[in-house]
């Protein structure tokens, strides 16, 4: 064994090295960040005039135009998403953290972490296959429902997470004092948990608000304001997809501008989850 | 301990508000809407598979089990095999895991044993802002900050170092299978990182304690007490990872190059599932052609299911063994 070796200044060498090493990577890993942020501010934040978020997309070769609908319509998915996720995912969690035996709880969760792997362009065929092929257009439905499909599991796992951390004793309270099971649930458990079934809700948008992959062939994106949900819709991640392959050097500067929108808006996502989550932290003890 | 506590005493609950007065229909009403929330997630399941299988009917009737092994995929004469998108996928995901796993690991050591207390959080906040990036973003970056640096400075060394492998051959065109594959890695980073951090942190204080208790120095510490004793949860993690390689779209189809390639060359341009997916779909316009399609996402769709299974049981055994869990 290494352990009982008697090269003593040769092992401390060798343990200094592999620290160091350790350090390196943590070094890298971060470095990817760094380098994102510095480029989108870079190329992005000069596009970034009020032409950019009220305007729409000029043709090919004309300079000028914006993402305003790209932007619009991206919120438009989100809320339609969350309309369907949310209520959901909060109700599975429910029954998971309230209901449940065991035995089904098991299977359930099992079955969204499954669900919670299953690639993302891959719902966007299955909402496709469910929306677009019947209605025989793309729309908005088609994209929300898509996102939707990604939010419940998601939500499903850390509404369950939060609620189980509401002490036994409200419940019993509750109970003790005649409250029905559902009003105890409702009125109690739930606000008492809100703050944490926030940051899961926040979480799961900042995860969808990027998804560009379920988008293709659902939602499919559009030139124009887009006022009917029954058609194409556009989306932020969807534009910038199109700007940055197309061969045109302005669409290309657009491209990194709807990214730093982009990219703002999941990390004031994510900058709301740790605001929420700290008032999360304080009720665990 | 907390969580311990607070899931068992809701068993009893509803059987007494049951028995006191069975009558109460909002409890019923409501009981059974939660149900159907949670039900919802298995029915979501077996609608995914079903909507695949139905979707990939044609083709799965018409080529069998050879559209496994079948080379060609060529929409002009209806001949279609998933090889070459198996093959991009297979490849990809594995560059990425050989370069995420191990700076995963390392940084996940750095941030368990070695790093300042002040620095822990901080560090562990900007890995989740990794993983917030969107994957267009991460296209957008690649395609044209990444691909340059690529082929300006790396890919040259390479080539003059390990040029007489069959691996570096062929042009550097800077889209390719080697980019994709560094791309994934960024990208997996962040999951690889966090899961083995929580599988480091469940290693029990006991284990690093004997160990410097025999004269061990930091490393073989982490060595001997803290790696070895990990590995089946690190193992985990880099399925866990692998699993998101798979499914990875768009930022591979922006940087891969999407042509149908089948060979030893990592700069050559290649597709792999997703890609294919989100590349074809728009574009096929006969019931075969979108019918393969469907059967490449029915492919992608199995293999990520098997491969999270996997990693799910490989980390919650090793984690739930500590009795921790793992967010």
């Amino acid at each position: 064994m290494n352990v009982t070796s008697t090269n003593h200044a040769l092992r401390k060498a060798k343990s200094l090295a592999m620290n160091g090493l350790c350090v390196v990577c943590a070094v890298l890993v971060i470095l990817p960040l760094g380098l994102i942020l510095f480029y989108l501010i870079q190329k992005g934040a000069s596009s970034l005039n009020e032409a950019f978020f009220t305007g729409v997309p000029k043709p090919p070769g004309i300079p000028g135009g914006g993402m305003g609908n790209a932007i619009v319509g991206t919120l438009e998915l989100l809320l339609l998403a969350s309309c369907m996720g949310v209520p959901i995912g909060v109700l599975g969690g429910v029954y998971l953290s309230e209901y449940g035996s065991e035995r089904i709880n098991t299977w359930i969760r099992f079955w969204a972490d499954v669900l919670n792997g299953v690639p993302s362009i891959v719902w966007g065929m299955v909402a496709y296959a469910l929306v677009v092929l019947p209605m025989h257009t793309f729309s908005a439905w088609a994209g929300a429902l898509a996102l939707g499909f990604i939010m419940i599991p998601l939500v499903l796992r850390t509404t369950e997470e939060v609620l189980v951390l509401v002490p036994r004793s409200y419940r019993e309270a509750a109970l003790a004092l005649g409250l029905p099971q559902w009003k105890t649930i409702v009125r109690i458990i739930l606000p008492t948990a809100m703050r944490g079934i926030i940051t899961g809700v926040l979480l799961a948008m900042g995860r969808i608000a990027g998804e560009t992959a379920p988008l293709l062939f659902t939602a499919f994106g559009n030139d124009y304001w887009n006022k009917n949900l029954s058609g194409p819709i556009a989306a932020l991640p969807l534009q910038i997809f199109k700007y940055s392959i197309a061969p045109y050097d302005d669409w290309n500067r657009q491209a990194w501008a709807g990214a730093l929108v982009l990219v703002a808006m999941t990390f004031c996502l994510s900058a709301g989850v740790r605001i929420f989550s700290t008032g999360r932290l304080q009720k665990n003890t | 301990m907390n969580t311990e506590v607070a899931t068992t005493p809701v068993s009893p609950a509803p059987v007494a508000a049951g028995a006191r007065s069975g009558s109460r229909l909002g409890d019923r009403v409501f009981h059974f809407v939660c149900l159907a929330g949670a039900v919802v997630v298995g029915v979501l399941l077996a609608l995914v598979l079903w909507q695949l299988f139905k979707g990939s009917s044609l083709a799965l009737k018409q080529f069998g089990w050879k559209f496994f092994t079948g080379k060609e995929w060529n929409p002009v004469t209806g001949e279609f095999g998933a090889l070459p998108f198996i093959f991009g996928t297979i490849v990809s995901s594995a560059l990425a895991l050989l370069i995420a796993v191990p700076l995963g690991v390392g940084t996940a050591i750095y941030l368990t044993d070695l790093a300042p207390v002040k620095l822990r959080q901080p560090m562990t906040s900007l890995i989740e802002m990794l993983a917030a990036v969107p994957s267009v973003v991460w296209g957008l970056w690649g395609l044209f900050v990444l691909i340059p640096l690529l082929r300006a400075s790396v890919y040259p060394i390479l080539k003059s170092c390990f040029g007489f492998l069959p691996l570096f051959h062929g042009p550097v065109y800077g889209i390719g299978l080697l980019t994709s594959g560094v791309i994934l890695a960024i990208m997996i980073l962040p999951i690889v990182t966090s899961v083995s951090r929580e599988v480091l942190r469940s290693v029990p204080n006991l284990q690093r304690e004997a160990a410097y208790a025999l004269g061990a120095t930091r490393w073989e510490v982490t060595r001997i007490a803290v790696l070895s004793y990990a590995r089946r949860g690190l193992f985990g993690a880099a399925v866990l990872g692998l699993g998101r390689a798979i499914g990875e779209t768009m930022a591979v189809t922006m940087v891969i190059g999407n042509s149908h390639y089948i060979g030893l060359a990592l700069f050559h341009p290649a597709s792999t599932l997703a890609s294919g997916i989100a590349n074809e779909f728009t574009e096929a316009t006969t019931d075969i052609y979108l019918s393969s399609i469907f059967e490449l996402g029915l492919v992608l769709l199995g293999v990520t299911i098997l491969v999270n299974i996997l990693a799910q049981v490989m980390v919650r055994a090793f984690t739930t063994a500590e009795t921790r869990r793992v967010a």
